[in-house]
């Protein structure tokens, strides 16, 4: 799968669960990769991605997360 | 800049034989009014018995999931100056190394930028700098980044790996402590900057078991310098320090396995039932020393009581070379991430896992050996020393 799909996937995993649960990174890697048969390094190269751009951000609340960041 | 707040309880910890943060903060109060209100903030919690601090949330440096700790005054209209109050680690050097003129050149940044109040270093080994804006740390970040440092580990990250002094000062060393201390830093960048763990990882790296450091007690792995085969012995030393200490006091009643006797003159030892704790060669530095075949011996799970009690670490490889490329080391190391990663829960360090899961299930699915010198608490304490109506007790 091509890197900007995986990206998009996890935008949409972590916008969907705005509100109801906090992913840590590694929940991240296991569902997405888990669900689309991609290898867990390639999710958090694109993660990676999406991060050094600032469209998710790391936040801290009794553990590090991955979120929206506000706006 | 003027005194700003009346503070007779923090006044009373100026007072004694020892440095105080007071003292340190009211100096810093005189050309920074974040420390003039840090002053009367903290005053107030103190006369109030309550934090007004509140952690964490969204603050950091583009890219970077750690390094950054978000701090805010719930009372910023009565404190301005530190409404926001974030800290700033920098990765330290390897065994804490710096020309005069880095360390000046970090603290002018930081006027400029913060506080100007540090922490060198915090209990995590990095350089910790006090108080700022959100708006102040990516130019905080620019102009040390562009000098080389970079920030060190926070939240649920590889925490900056920290040593003793090693072979830079210490004939004792049995390990590179800062060499397999800067690999690890440069290996584990990923882990340490974006954070993916259940919670915090330390490792601290101490050359010998002295553990000048106290990584037993403060790294979730210790990686404590040990080594093979006999103790060197040097008997015309010993024969010297006959003459000025009492050996078999201060040496052979205090050795924790009882494996030494003096034979005559000379001192014998039965190293196959030494444990290596060093309290011999630390006592008599010119007539024992270690074995040449040196490594480490591994330790895991230590940590401060914060989710449940303290924990020490203990031994998980007896032995291993540690000499770069460190492969067998970095092998184990993220099988136990592994293994932390599946099995562990938000929050959970590793030893505590351990603890919940059971230590021989974590050697089965990590794939270790057991050992008898797995030891998770010690027959005796040779530090712990008894008074006489304890025993008669």
């Amino acid at each position: 799968m091509e890197k900007e799909e995986v990206k998009k996937i996890i935008y949409a995993l972590v916008e969907a669960s705005t509100g109801k649960k906090k992913l840590k990174q590694s929940d991240i890697l296991k569902k997405v990769s888990a669900d689309h048969g991609i290898e867990k390094d390639e999710v958090k190269a694109a993660l990676r991605d999406l991060v050094d751009a600032g469209t998710l951000i790391f936040t801290y609340f009794g553990g590090s997360f991955i979120e929206i960041p506000p706006k | 800049m003027s005194k700003k707040y009346d503070t007779p309880m923090l006044d009373e910890l100026e007072k004694g034989a020892f440095p105080s943060f007071v003292t340190e903060i009211k100096r810093a109060a005189a050309h920074s009014d974040m420390s003039n209100d840090l002053l009367g903030h903290t005053e107030t919690c103190y006369k109030e018995r309550v934090t007004h601090w509140k952690h964490g949330g969204i603050v950091g440096v583009r890219g970077y999931g750690g390094g950054v700790i978000g701090r805010y005054s719930d009372m910023p209209d009565k404190f301005p100056g530190v409404a926001h109050f974030h800290t700033v680690r920098l990765n330290s050097p390897s065994g804490f190394y710096y020309k005069a003129d880095a360390l000046v050149e970090l603290c002018d940044l930081w006027d400029k930028y913060g506080s100007g109040l540090t922490n060198i270093h915090g209990s995590t080994g990095d350089l910790v700098f006090l108080g700022t804006r959100t708006e102040n740390l990516e130019p905080f970040f620019a102009e040390t980044s562009s000098r080389g440092w970079d920030l060190g580990g926070s939240g649920s990250a590889l925490r900056t790996p920290s040593c003793c002094l090693g072979k830079s000062r210490c004939e004792w060393a049995n390990i590179d402590t800062m060499a397999i201390t800067n690999d690890i830093t440069q290996h584990y960048q990923d882990e340490m900057h974006r954070p993916a763990f259940p919670y915090k990882f330390k490792f601290k790296v101490a050359g010998c078991a002295c553990d000048c450091i106290a990584s037993i007690a403060r790294a979730d792995m210790s990686i404590i310098g040990t080594w093979k085969g006999n103790i060197r012995v040097n008997q015309a030393e010993v024969a010297n320090y006959a003459k000025t200490m009492n050996i078999q006091a201060e040496i052979i009643d205090m050795c924790p396995t009882g494996c030494m006797k003096l034979d005559g003159k000379e001192l014998r030892i039965d190293n196959a039932n030494c444990n290596r704790c060093m309290h011999c060669i630390a006592k008599m530095t010119k007539a024992l020393r270690p074995g040449t075949e040196q490594g480490a011996t591994l330790l895991l799970g230590s940590k401060a009581p914060i989710v449940t009690g303290a924990l020490m670490s203990w031994v998980i490889v007896p032995f291993i070379k540690m000499e770069p490329p460190y492969e067998e080391f970095y092998e184990l190391i993220d099988k136990i991430w592994e293994w932390w990663d599946e099995n562990g829960k938000n929050r959970e360090r590793i030893g505590e896992l351990i603890e919940r899961l059971s230590f021989p299930r974590f050697l089965k699915e990590v794939g270790l050996e057991p050992s008898p010198a797995m030891v998770k608490e010690p027959r005796r304490d040779p530090f712990f020393f008894w008074a006489e109506e304890d025993i008669e007790r």
